[in-house]
């Protein structure tokens, strides 16, 4: 204990000085295919620079959490991979690339529109739209022209039921969504995501505005989404990355300090800062 | 005893003193306004109001309520002594009465013409002839606050023999101080329908590429700022604007055409600001979550943006309304005709095929549109100016200016209202 103070002071200021085998060999051993690979990526807000360097592989079909402070970079990069970022005047990745399935998404042949109909995205504070319920899970197939109503119900019942909200809303579909609680709006809002069939979820501290039994249902969806998806979620709460995800990725000022298996991290973080972290030292 | 001692007393200080006099002076300005807000308001509609109600009849003949003063054309007072009795008439009872023909009037009166319904009348007049309804029939045309009873006017006939014109005395004659106000109710809300319409269409698109679209600079803040400030321009200058641009440089003359492009240009500054305030209220949460779905720019705007900013922009536009209603100077010089013979659909003078500036040859089909939009209309705030300024202020024109400004005043009231009440009924439906 004594000895451990001073040495995560010197961690801090030097974050990786310690040598250790690259995300991608770490990964290896999860014999999962890469999805998303991520390539020493420096991001910029501005002329302040957010992002330093993230290097690592999102492995298909496994639950990728991102943790760290506040204020660390997990939002950004997130947001990162489906050009969200776009729509913050004057940002943009100053060296590196992110590649989806082998293309690079920020490679101007790239159509975002396409990109984010693959990529979709959860967000912090539940957004749904002051439609009904209904219009709310097909809003993205009308914006593909999709207005078959045999498709759009079929869709419904199916997004619905795959985000655990079918039994609860099937007698009123057709009433505003804006009527449902915290938890059956976030839900309502991954229904809605998953409605236009996206290979990867972004979420982005989906349950940080919901009590702790909406949270378990969160949960438990995104366990059974992990069947079809790719999912990158974003938290603060330990034991729900804990819980939730496969791999786990530590930020801590821009850098990714360490990325592994999440019961590795958690049992047996590589990293003083992760572990102090995880111990709730710091952050 | 121990209750004076305690620290808080009440004491008489400079400053307690000081608090009461702004207290009552602030007060009493409140209520010299309120009071002064209440006399002008009383006055129009104590003086208004018969000239409206008084003139109110019901009878079986759509629509059922007929109203001399808000559905008919104005016409010319005569005031004169007939044998010495004092006699109040319309131009129409007052030919009909002398049994003079004018080119104008006389055919005007006898013609069903009138958007009242003397046709109607005279069809169910065949059918049961009733010497009431001809009285009613005849007395559509009257003015209301006539001090003869409808059933001594004699009814209009050719076959009438003529009135010793010597018998007429005193004769003096009020312009548009008789009939009604129904070209002026007709011309303002045109006016108002197609400006707010052109004002909203180039309004919305410009304060969504404003505030959607352009890349935030000092270029755009300068825009904004001009436009802001063009807010606050008179509307004289409008007018006089409207003049150079649509009336002489487009060829428009002074037209309805020309009105509706200098009313739009004139409340646009507000429209844009005000839509784009709406535009921005509208939660960053929809525009994100819809293009996290994969919509288009354009595709968020229309069905997650601008859906939840319109009841913002419509209720905002609303105050917009009561200005393109209430302002006379843009009208001035570029769509108001002191008096109008027809309404804007009664004319049909053209040729089937004629030159018209900026339309080049208009063929048959389109002219009615055509003469619609390219004549001036009449319209109640310029009625207001010129019965109130051109025609001498006595009891014999009272009704006329103080009718017009008490019903000006109901629309504009309603129009107010509403809002208020749109205001209520979007906001419980729109929620977030
Ligand atoms: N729009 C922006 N403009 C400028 N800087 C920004 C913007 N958004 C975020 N930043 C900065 O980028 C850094 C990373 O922010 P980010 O939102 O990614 O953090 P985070 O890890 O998601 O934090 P939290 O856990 O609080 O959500 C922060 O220093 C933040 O101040
Ligand atoms: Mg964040």
């Amino acid at each position: 204990m004594d000895e451990s103070k001073p040495s995560a002071q010197t961690a801090e200021v030097v974050p990786t000085k310690v040598a250790a085998p690259s995300p991608s060999d770490k990964l290896a051993r999860l014999n999962a295919p890469t999805i998303i690979d991520i390539n020493n990526v420096d991001f910029y807000y501005g002329a302040s620079k957010a992002l330093h360097g993230i290097n690592f592989p999102i492995k298909n079909k496994l639950v990728t959490a991102f943790i760290g402070p506040s204020g660390c970079g997990k939002s950004t990069l997130l947001r990162c991979l489906n050009r969200m970022n776009d729509l913050v005047e004057g940002t943009r990745i100053g060296a590196g690339s992110i590649k989806i399935s082998g293309v690079d998404i920020y490679d101007p042949s790239v159509d975002v529109i396409e990109l984010r109909k693959r990529v979709g995205m959860v967000f912090q504070k539940s957004n749904p739209f002051p439609k009904s319920i209904y219009e709310n899970v097909v809003y993205g197939l009308r914006l593909q022209g999709i207005n078959s109503k045999s498709r759009l119900d079929e869709t419904v019942e199916r997004s619905l039921r795959g985000a655990a909200l079918w039994e609860e809303v099937r007698d009123r579909l057709h009433t505003s969504a804006l009527g449902l609680s915290g938890g059956q709006q976030q839900r309502l809002c991954i229904a809605r995501a998953i409605a236009v069939e996206p290979e990867i979820i972004l979420m982005d501290e989906p349950c940080s505005a919901l009590d702790p039994i909406a949270t378990v249902k969160v949960e438990e969806l995104i366990h059974q989404l992990k069947q079809d998806y790719t999912i990158v979620i974003v938290t603060h709460n330990m034991q729900q990355a804990g819980r939730c995800s496969d791999i786990t990725a530590f930020f801590y000022m821009g850098r990714l300090i360490e990325i592994d298996a999440t019961e590795k991290i958690f049992t047996n973080p590589t990293q003083k800062q992760t572990e102090d972290y995880i111990s709730g030292r710091f952050g | 005893m121990t209750t004076r001692a305690h620290p808080f007393r009440r004491q008489a200080t400079v400053a307690a003193l000081k608090e009461t006099i702004v207290f009552w002076l602030l007060r009493a300005f409140t209520y010299v306004i309120l009071g002064f807000g209440a006399i002008i308001f009383s006055i129009i509609i104590y003086k208004g109001s018969p000239a409206v109600f008084g003139s109110i009849r019901f009878d079986g003949a759509f629509p059922f309520i007929h109203n001399d003063f808000l559905f008919t054309k104005p016409q010319t007072l005569h005031i004169f002594r007939y044998k010495g009795e004092l006699k109040q008439m319309s131009a129409a009872q007052y030919y009909a009465f002398t049994g003079e023909g004018t080119p104008e009037t006389a055919p005007a009166a006898a013609t069903p013409e009138q958007p009242l319904a003397p046709a109607v009348h005279a069809t169910t007049e065949v059918v049961t002839p009733s010497p009431a309804r001809a009285t009613n029939a005849a007395s559509a045309l009257l003015a209301p606050a006539t001090p003869t009873p409808p059933a001594e006017t004699p009814a209009p006939s050719a076959a009438q023999p003529k009135i010793d014109p010597n018998d007429i005395t005193e004769h003096e004659t009020y312009s548009y101080a008789a009939g009604g106000i129904w070209p002026q109710i007709v011309g303002t809300v045109l006016l108002v329908i197609g400006s707010m319409t052109i004002a909203l269409i180039l309004g919305i698109f410009s304060a969504v590429y404003l505030s959607e679209y352009s890349k935030q600079g000092p270029l755009i803040s300068a825009i904004r700022l001009a436009i802001v400030n063009l807010a606050g321009v008179p509307s004289i200058v409008f007018g006089l604007f409207g003049v150079g641009i649509f009336v002489i440089g487009m060829g428009w003359n002074i037209s309805l055409l020309a009105g509706w492009f200098t009313l739009a240009f004139m409340v646009l500054p507000v429209i844009i600001t005000a839509s784009e305030e709406s535009l921005r209220a509208v939660p960053r949460g929809f525009r994100e979550g819809s293009l996290a779905l994969g919509a288009t720019k354009w595709q968020t705007i229309f069905s997650n943006v601008l859906p939840y900013a319109l009841p913002g922009i419509l209720t905002s536009s609303v105050l917009g309304i009561a200005r393109v209603a209430g302002e006379t100077a843009p009208i001035l010089f570029t769509a108001a005709y002191a008096t109008s013979d027809k309404l804007p659909w009664e004319l049909s003078i053209t040729p089937n095929r004629m030159h018209s500036g900026f339309l080049g040859y208009v063929e048959y089909p389109f002219l009615w549109i055509h003469d619609f939009a390219l004549h001036g209309v009449s319209a109640l705030p310029y009625h207001i100016y010129v019965v109130s300024s051109k025609i001498p202020q006595n009891e014999y024109t009272e009704r006329v200016q103080y009718g017009t400004a008490f019903v000006f005043l109901a629309v504009v009231m309603a129009i107010a209202l509403s809002s208020v009440l749109l205001r209520i009924r979007l906001r419980n439906r729109l929620k977030w």
